[in-house]
């Protein structure tokens, strides 16, 4: 279903075919500890693609990468290259601070600033530095992106905290869509939420990627299915001192991933045949 | 739906897919010039540290003999350099009385609120102990002097350990409440499960797993007794000599060291500095321990 | 099968509790609510006392107390307003300086500035700060600070002394002095609340900014610390408590006048320093005089720590 929107991108931007994200032989370790070992892969633009995967697979690990968030954790570093736009993203002259105003993240749990709704959204643009000419218009067009608008269009000033779930997790799309990134990094958006706010946002993930080329780690095959135009099937496995690391097994199209898979462990996890 | 080319048309810059580093960008220069103030502020927080300990280690040392632990205090300009044995009998005997009294006193009220509380009348006490942890120590010293001193016991030992024991008190519940609430539930419902009483629960199960860290707590509050200066000195007062009972007026380390701060005698000044050290090895080394027993913790 | 055999049967009944046990733990939650409510009691029971022994003093003075000037026992004529402005002026000047101090040391402990091997023990020097005696304090304030703050005073006099801040010399013992021990005393209070209140805020919070591309101080200023201000603010109030009642170290550095001086290089008083001063030799109206200025101090302080407790307690985001 996501066929058209995709072609029709691909029509209208020519430098479609230029991955966004392209890894070379990555190893992620925190420490001496080697948490993903080996990846080689090319996200393409404007479209989703969904890393999937039993727990401790490293999926969520290697998401942290594109964005460097990972740095934040004393103990990470990595072997093997990974581009942004052909630029080594862990380039010595890279500033981690412009990846991410690049590349929007989404996490696990909703976590909105302790500030007003409206605050929530502004807060990007002013600490990006863009130039704004209307702020009331820049937060009504993200909410509304983000479906939220006619929930909260009333209270705006309410603390982003006094939201429910869902509708916190749509908030932090929207601040993480206002900024205009190029990228959104989605770490299991939907695992805190309930069903039907979790169709609410699957539904937006279809909107945004006219606009967004987005990554998207979920424990929910079915996710994967419904939103995905890519699927990565990760494993983990146990090396020789018996420490697990996580790998990639199998990148393609979603639809293949589930029909005909060519490996043997995303034949069984597709089936939902695996431990 | 917004078209992806309105979208663009909000992008922040031209060149925005560009991520490197901009070399000396005010930005960058910002974040270091921060970074930079932050250190100061923790370096000048720790200068007046080693200053007191460095001076009061240096000029208490020198002092710091035998007759130090053993003499009198000196009259001023006298050959005999004297000592002040009886003021760290003083001080001993004052916190062990404000120990004795608030002690007991700090357990039990904890006991209640870590273990029977329900409601709002503990949100209160809580409260109002926070409260008492604030009031200025001078102001225990004046409380004991019109509860105790005016009409009984004139100035003396029992009066300056009770006005040490409303200092300890907020203390003490406060961190035997907290230690308290550490022990994990289901530690209580494995006792009472087993068809113990309550009482029996927190005396031989709660009490015990809780009480490296409320022996912590009293530790501290015993270290903070020792130094404090304003409680004492219009309630236990000074003596230059021994004391033999406990209703008479009694030296003690640190209001001699206030007595002899600023006299112009050098051999009562020298004795100054010597009390001093022994509050601050008292207080560095109750503060050391206890932050290596805290580590040792049961939970 | 029947209700009786079942009764007889003594391996299914379910032993009576005895009445001593029953009694016991009833007991012990008596006696120990009796001294919790007598701990509240105590802060009850220092107010009352406290104004019972200043009445004379409050029927004579009345109000006019809080704003005159005289202190003189041969006269009976008591005016605390030389140290209530003496103990609000060298608490804001240890507020003033301890503030951004003990904020800037507080962030920087709680982020990873430092590896956390040495960011523990450094966090650990600064609380050591607040063990240190009262009285030590005033002791090395006497030999170190007033000496060391020679040049400053006298600096401050000659350039700023058209200020009526700094309108006299710097003669050593004052204000100034007394508001930089201050300063070094309750610094560690801002710093242990403020680092709390930061290092306890979820840590996804930091990750939503930083994801969005905000900088790291960048995150500090706009997230962290609004975040966390209640801590910050809360802390601040009760290290201003502390610097209102302190007192060992302000009489030795003070200089214990009585005379109103606006100047903060001149020798001054604070309330607490003057109860120190005077108590034990105090007699007849004078105790009851002092009660009265202790009774301002403890309002004075009660006030901001109350507040510092609701800050701290209901303005929490999480």
């Amino acid at each position: 279903m996501n066929s058209s929107h995709t072609a029709e991108s691909n029509a209208q931007d020519q430098k479609s075919k230029e991955p966004v994200f392209r890894t070379e032989d990555l190893n992620i370790y925190y420490g001496d500890f080697l948490a993903v070992r080996g990846v080689s892969m090319e996200i393409q633009p404007r479209k989703i693609t969904a890393f999937i995967g039993p727990s401790g697979c490293g999926k969520s690990t290697l998401l942290r990468c594109f964005n460097r968030l990972n740095d934040l954790i004393p103990s990470f570093h990595l072997k093997g290259k990974a581009y942004y736009h052909d630029q080594d993203l862990f380039a010595d002259d890279v500033d981690p601070v412009a990846v991410r105003r690049r590349i929007g993240m989404v996490f696990q749990q909703p976590n909105p600033f302790p500030k007003s709704i409206y605050n929530n959204i502004a807060y990007g643009a002013r600490v990006t530095g863009m130039q704004i000419d209307d702020m009331d218009e820049l937060v009504e067009k993200s909410l509304r992106q983000a479906a939220l608008w006619d929930e909260v269009k009333d209270k705006l000033g309410a603390n982003g905290l006094s939201l429910s779930g869902g509708q916190q997790q749509r908030l932090c799309i929207a601040r993480a869509i206002s900024t205009t990134p190029d990228v959104i990094l989605m770490d299991e958006p939907c695992s805190s939420l309930d069903p039907i706010s979790t169709l609410k946002v699957e539904d937006l993930l279809q909107e945004l990627t006219n606009d967004y080329t987005i990554v998207i780690v979920t424990h929910n095959m079915q996710q994967a299915t419904r939103v995905a135009d890519e699927t990565a099937f990760f494993n983990a496995e146990a090396s020789d001192d018996g420490k697990r690391y996580g790998f990639l097994v199998e990148y393609g199209p979603t639809e293949r991933i589930f029909s005909q898979p060519q490996e043997e462990s995303t034949q069984r996890y597709v089936s939902g045949r695996f431990g | 739906m917004t078209s992806h080319s309105q979208a663009d048309s909000r992008q922040p810059d031209q060149n925005a897919k560009n991520i490197t580093r901009k070399k000396g960008s005010r930005q960058s220069l910002g974040e270091t010039a921060w970074t930079v103030v932050a250190g100061l502020c923790l370096l000048t927080a720790l200068v007046p540290l080693f200053l007191v300990i460095a001076y009061v280690l240096v000029q208490g040392f020198s002092r710091l003999d035998v007759a130090a632990f053993t003499r009198l205090p000196p009259p001023p300009l006298s050959a005999n350099e004297g000592g002040f044995a009886n003021a760290l009998a003083g001080t001993l005997i004052m916190v062990a009385i404000g120990a004795l009294i608030s002690v007991p006193f700090g357990v039990l009220a904890a006991i209640y609120l870590a273990e029977f509380s329900s409601g709002q009348i503990p949100r209160w006490i809580r409260f109002a102990t926070n409260v008492l942890s604030g009031v200025p120590s001078i102001l225990m010293g004046v409380f004991i002097y019109g509860l105790l001193v005016l009409p009984f016991f004139g100035f003396s030992a029992i009066a300056g350990g009770a006005a040490l024991a409303v200092l300890m008190l907020p203390i003490i519940v406060r961190t035997t409440d907290e230690s308290l609430q550490i022990v994990p539930q289901s530690v209580r419902w494995a006792s009472l499960g087993m068809g113990a009483s309550k009482f029996q629960t927190v005396l031989r199960v709660v009490l015990p797993a809780a009480l490296p860290a409320i022996a912590t707590g009293l530790t501290l509050a015993v270290a903070r007794a020792a130094g404090e200066t304003a409680p004492l000195i219009f309630t236990a007062l000074f003596a230059q000599y021994w004391t033999d009972d406990l209703l008479s007026p009694i030296a003690s380390l640190s209001v001699l060291v206030y007595n002899f701060a600023a006299v112009p005698y050098e051999n009562q000044r020298e004795l100054a500095w010597a009390a001093s050290l022994i509050l601050v090895l008292i207080v560095l080394l109750t503060s050391i321990l206890s932050r290596w027993a805290t580590r040792k913790q049961v939970y | 099968m029947t209700a009786p055999a079942y009764n007889d049967s003594s391996q299914a009944a379910i032993p009576a509790r005895s009445g001593q046990s029953k009694w016991l733990d009833r007991g012990f939650r008596i006696v120990t609510q009796g001294f919790a409510l007598a701990v509240a009691a105590v802060l009850v029971i220092i107010g009352i006392q406290v104004t019972i022994n200043a009445w004379p003093a409050i029927r004579e003075f009345g109000l006019s107390f809080i704003y005159t000037s005289a202190w003189n026992p041969v006269e009976s004529v008591y005016g605390a307003l030389p140290m209530i402005y003496g103990t609000l002026v060298s608490s804001f000047i240890a507020l003033l300086l301890a503030f951004p101090l003990g904020v800037g040391t507080a962030i920087f402990l709680s982020e990873d500035f430092l590896p956390a091997k040495i960011r523990t023990p450094l966090a650990f020097m600064v609380e050591l700060l607040a063990a240190i005696p009262s009285v030590v304090y005033g002791l090395w304030g006497i030999y170190v600070l007033i000496p060391f703050l020679k040049p400053i005073g006298g600096w401050l006099h000659d350039t700023l002394g058209w200020f009526p801040l700094f309108r006299t010399d710097y003669i050593g013992p004052g204000m100034l002095p007394a508001g930089i021990i201050l300063t070094v005393m309750i610094l560690p209070v801002i710093t242990a609340i403020s680092r709390d209140s930061l290092t306890s805020l979820p840590p996804s919070l930091r990750q939503a900014s930083m994801g969005m591309g905000a900088t790291r101080w960048t995150t500090i200023f706009r997230v962290l610390i609004p975040a966390g201000i209640s801590g910050i603010i809360g802390g601040t109030m009760l290290a201003l408590g502390r610097a209102l009642g302190e007192t060992m170290a302000v009489t030795l550095l003070i200089g214990n006048s009585n005379n109103f001086n606006i100047s903060i290089l001149a020798p001054a008083n604070t309330i607490a320093s003057l109860m120190a001063n005077q108590f034990a030799e105090a007699s007849g109206l004078q105790v009851a005089a002092l009660m009265y200025a202790g009774l301002v101090l403890f309002l004075m302080t009660l006030i901001v720590n109350v507040l510092a407790e609701l800050i701290i307690r209901k303005l929490k985001p999480y």
